[in-house]
């Protein structure tokens, strides 16, 4: 409650102040999260051109004004994607009205089998708001090679499954990178890092 | 708890028991078998249990009309990397219960012959080998539970 006021007077006063304040909502400014990895630093997502499974381009900058929360994985994932998923959505829930700007975002390393139907399908059992792209094999190459996220084949008879980074990228909302969570962090433990993001901008 | 209800559960629980030592074939136990839901034309998904073997053992294989190949698993992370791959069997020590759960081993259905819906329940044969070399197999039905079920569950009851 008070992280939603704190916000909103931000808001008000980059309305006001203008470009004053935007000083004052400095993308280098470190934050102190309790669970999450600073990533700050780092330079990552910012050129990434993928489809979303309504056929539309989407780049980083599409979801200016809203708080991306980016993940990597397939849906023939049997564990580590639907529960990070899951654990996206319960976070959205707790963080309450705040959680209307965080936009959960699911890029499948697995196009050849991932269509955009399974996909649109898959992440909205989740949630509905939720997003998932995906691209050709080279700009799904390319997009992991740019976050930074390892991914790789493994043969399983027939058929093979994947191996992949479990990182979940969360920006603000100006589209600065902010922090990693890993999979290993609960929904409680997210969410407080969240918050901590939404403080600044 | 109730301690005459309690009572009854002990009594029950000794009957079983001794039931099993009579029934000497079934000496490998599953609990809390389940399969994750998919969405239409998803042609993966997993399935989840404990496995309980009374005598060192080793799960060699799983079947299931369900799916056209059907694998065991192992999920491993390290540095937030998630590592997947198929193994050829996996150890039953006696008596401890083994869990294939969305952190570690599970059961990989690959090739659905059809969309698994929350409420359906999925045949599982397991087959597991004693030190002996002697095989057995144990069915199983599995419900399918929600896509969105997480992986630990905090909420079991006993």
């Amino acid at each position: 409650m008070t992280a939603l006021l704190t916000r909103r007077k931000v808001l008000a006063g980059m309305g006001v102040l203008g470009l004053g304040l935007l000083a004052g909502c400095d993308t280098r400014g470190e934050l102190s999260y309790k669970y999450g990895k600073d990533l700050s630093d780092k330079i990552l997502g910012r050129t990434f051109k993928l489809k979303d499974t309504e056929g539309n381009t989407v780049t980083l900058s599409s979801f200016r004004g809203l708080m991306p929360m980016i993940f990597f994985g397939f849906t023939q994932c049997p564990a580590i994607c639907p529960t990070t998923l899951a654990r996206a959505a319960k976070i959205k829930k707790l963080m309450g009205k705040d959680g209307d700007i965080l936009q959960v975002v699911f890029i499948t390393l697995d196009p050849e089998r991932d269509t955009p139907e399974i996909l649109d399908a898959y992440v909205k059992t989740f949630d509905p708001s939720f997003v998932a792209l995906y691209g050709t094999l080279e700009e799904t190459k390319a997009t992991a090679k740019e976050f930074d996220v390892f991914y790789e084949k493994v043969p399983a008879g027939d058929t093979y499954t994947l191996s992949h980074t479990a990182t979940s990228y969360v920006y603000d909302t100006r589209g600065t990178l902010r922090v990693g969570l890993s999979q290993s962090l609960s929904a409680q433990e997210c969410t407080e890092d969240l918050l901590t993001v939404m403080e600044v901008c | 708890m109730n301690p005459f209800l309690n009572h009854i559960k002990r009594a029950a629980l000794g009957l079983s028991l001794l039931g099993l030592a009579f029934q000497v074939s079934a000496q490998t136990r599953v609990d809390d078998a389940w399969v994750r839901a998919t969405v239409p034309n998803q042609s993966a998904s997993g399935a989840f249990m404990t496995v309980t073997a009374d005598s060192d053992s080793k799960l060699l294989s799983v079947a299931s009309p369900a799916a056209k190949d059907v694998q065991i698993h192992e999920m491993t992370m390290k540095n937030d990397v998630m590592s997947m791959g198929p193994v050829k069997s996996v150890d039953l020590p006696a008596g401890k219960a083994v869990n294939f759960d969305p952190n570690g081993y599970h059961v990989m259905l690959m090739g659905l012959t059809a969309q698994l819906k929350e409420g359906d329940s999925v045949p599982l044969t397991l087959t597991v080998e004693n030190a002996k070399g002697e095989k057995e197999t144990v069915e199983v039905k599995a419900p399918v539970k929600a896509l969105t079920m997480e992986g630990h569950d905090h909420s079991k009851m006993h």
